[in-house]
């Protein structure tokens, strides 16, 4: 994890050497991170630390009385409880089916928006519409406009192309993790869009000419300039990518309910906490979602390090 | 292909010497690529077309199938929304997003100056720190929270609700403005310093006019994940303080189905998010490459 941050670090300020003054004091530099790096500490570590102490305390709001330390008694229960291990499932595969979908279709779609055509700031103001809708309005219009069986856009498609006696599929129902990870690639792949479109248009084009001079391929351009140059905006668009669906709620909550299967994480803990009021189980699962986001984060970036053959580091 | 037009990008580069950047491409594949990508953002456009679409249609008219392409024009699904009174949770989502916004950038600036311009010793470690505090999970801090919020009476506040959004967009704010910072030329705050300008008027001549750009971006991402969260603003507040996603998602559970008045709502709700994002889809851009593009 921390080769990624100090790379993606380090890659934004090569160009600066630091400035030194002669009469600084160590402090008088570090007074002005001081307010937001207490701000975030305060607000996010506290929280945590609290909720690491939690998880190894028995405390269901129902039972005020039997509040007592637990040892790993809320992690047993959560390993061994079936709807917890299935949502650590569901987690991992919702973010990486749709970090890689959006990261693909980001590429190729960046790829095809970095040309010159007519009308090409129309389309890319078409492409930037899912990621400006509201998530939870995002994710009714899937669930009510677009899947619902009985009068929602794609079943109306069918019987409009095969006529009336056309299947009417029960979209969520049939196959709920598809339709979270269709509705979220929707809404994310703009995102990845945006920034490896920002990183194609940094590109410099003379080498590519040249090279292509030289009588290189489309392809092996595309392999030996196009994606060493990408690197950073890639890993910079699965960073991003991986923390925001991680911890998704709104399309769980909105589309399926965590029904058939279909609850990852975060919505499993909001209903261990708001619904089972089971703080400490709800706690040890939070713990559990930490570490796993950091595996998650780790692993995404892995598997996309390895795509390139590292030249230098 | 091949020379025409590598010898239009040849004397375009002549032009701007060294600036290789965002210069306009010759097409290459031509029409069918160009048709791909018109296809392409259609379809991803199509269902906010369509949720746009249904709004405008009586209940029975929207719920059909097979669809209407035409159907009569009608205001009922906006009537039958502003009738359940959206204007408080409106109000409540602006007053979080914009104030945390301000808030965030106040913060963030001065970190970032210390980041960068003039960067504290193991300015990488504090810059993953900050990274690393957003893979915490917002679930997994959620429920002291909340205990917090109502043993002191803050639950259902929309400046608590404030506050943590500020903790929230705060590492990516740093991280953005950081790179745009990184940017401003070292010789141009040098020059400054040795004509005796102090800390203000350099901020003000010299870096300001680099980073605006940035410091937009940074206040439209901010401002959209404020405005768009939902776990937070659906556990920590009640019928005071709830934001607008919390409406749009009680509105539809507590009174049934009806297509016409959920797609209204759902576009008035995104309605500030796109016409911000549409109108300033250069600074999203550059803000998301982190200012690796200027």
């Amino acid at each position: 994890m921390s080769t990624v941050a100090t790379s993606t670090a380090g890659a934004t300020s090569a160009t600066r050497q630091p400035t030194t003054r002669k009469h600084d004091t160590p402090w008088r530099r570090r007074l002005p991170l001081l307010p937001a790096l207490i701000f975030v500490i305060v607000l996010t570590q506290l929280p945590f630390a609290a909720t690491l102490v939690v998880s190894f305390i028995h405390w269901n709001a129902y039972y005020p009385d039997d509040i007592a330390f637990a040892g790993v008694d809320n992690f047993v229960r959560v390993f061994t409880d079936v709807n917890a291990r299935s949502a650590v499932i569901v987690t991992i595969v919702l973010t990486v089916a749709v970090v890689l979908i959006s990261l693909v279709l980001g590429m190729a779609i960046a790829m095809l928006l970095d040309r010159r055509f007519g009308g090409r700031s129309v389309v890319r103001t078409l492409m930037i519409a899912p990621f400006l809708v509201v998530p939870i309005a995002a994710a009714l219009l899937w669930k009510h406009a677009l899947y619902n069986p009985e009068y929602g856009l794609f079943n109306g498609l069918l019987t409009l192309v095969l006529g009336k006696d056309a299947p009417q599929p029960d979209w969520v129902g049939a196959m709920p993790l598809p339709s979270l990870i269709i509705a979220l690639v929707w809404q994310w792949t703009p995102f990845m869009m945006l920034i490896l479109l920002a990183g194609l248009q940094s590109r410099p084009l003379d080498v590519v000419e040249a090279a292509r001079i030289d009588g290189a391929g489309a392809w092996q351009i595309f392999v030996n300039m196009t994606l060493p140059h990408m690197r950073r905006y890639i890993e910079l668009s699965v960073l991003l990518g991986s923390i925001y669906v991680v911890q998704n709620f709104d399309h769980v909550f909105t589309i399926t309910g965590g029904a058939s299967g279909s609850a990852n994480l975060p919505f499993y803990i909001y209903q261990t906490f708001y619904t089972a009021q089971d703080y400490g189980r709800a706690s040890a699962a939070g713990v559990v979602t930490v570490i796993g986001t950091l595996i998650i984060a780790m692993l995404a970036l892995r598997t996309v390090f390895s795509m390139f053959k590292e030249e230098s580091r | 292909m091949s020379t025409t037009s590598a010898t239009t990008e040849d004397t375009q580069s002549l032009a701007a010497p060294g600036r290789a950047y965002d210069k306009p491409r010759k097409p290459r594949g031509g029409l069918v690529l160009s048709i791909l990508a018109w296809v392409v953002g259609i379809m991803f456009a199509f269902p906010v077309f369509w949720m746009l679409l249904i709004s405008f249609r009586s209940e029975p008219d929207a719920a059909t199938n097979p669809p209407q392409l035409l159907a009569p024009f009608s205001l009922e699904g906006y009537r039958t929304f502003f009738a359940a009174d959206p204007w408080p949770p409106l109000l409540n989502s602006l007053t979080a997003s914009v104030l945390s916004t301000v808030l965030v950038l106040l913060l963030a600036f001065p970190a970032a100056y210390a980041l960068s311009i003039r960067p504290v010793r193991k300015w990488t470690d504090v810059m993953f720190f900050l990274l690393s505090t957003k893979m915490l999970p917002i679930v997994a801090a959620i429920l002291p929270l909340y205990l917090f919020a109502k043993t002191t009476g803050l639950l259902d506040n929309i400046f608590l609700l404030t506050i943590l959004y500020t903790s929230m967009n705060m590492p990516i704010a740093v991280w953005m403005l950081q790179s745009f910072l990184a940017e401003v030329p070292v010789e141009m705050l040098e020059a400054a310093q040795i004509d005796g300008a102090d800390l203000i008027t350099t901020l003000r001549k010299v870096v300001a006019p680099v980073v605006m750009p940035g410091i937009a971006a940074v206040a439209l991402i901010c401002f959209i994940f404020s405005w768009n969260e939902l776990l937070l603003a659906r556990v920590l507040t009640g019928p005071v303080a709830g934001t607008a996603p919390v409406f749009l998602m009680g509105f539809i559970t507590s009174q049934g189905l009806f297509l016409a008045k959920v797609c209204a709502a759902s576009f008035v709700v995104s309605l500030p998010v796109l016409i911000a994002g549409f109108a300033a889809q250069d600074k999203l851009v550059q803000g998301l490459s982190m200012g690796a593009v200027k």
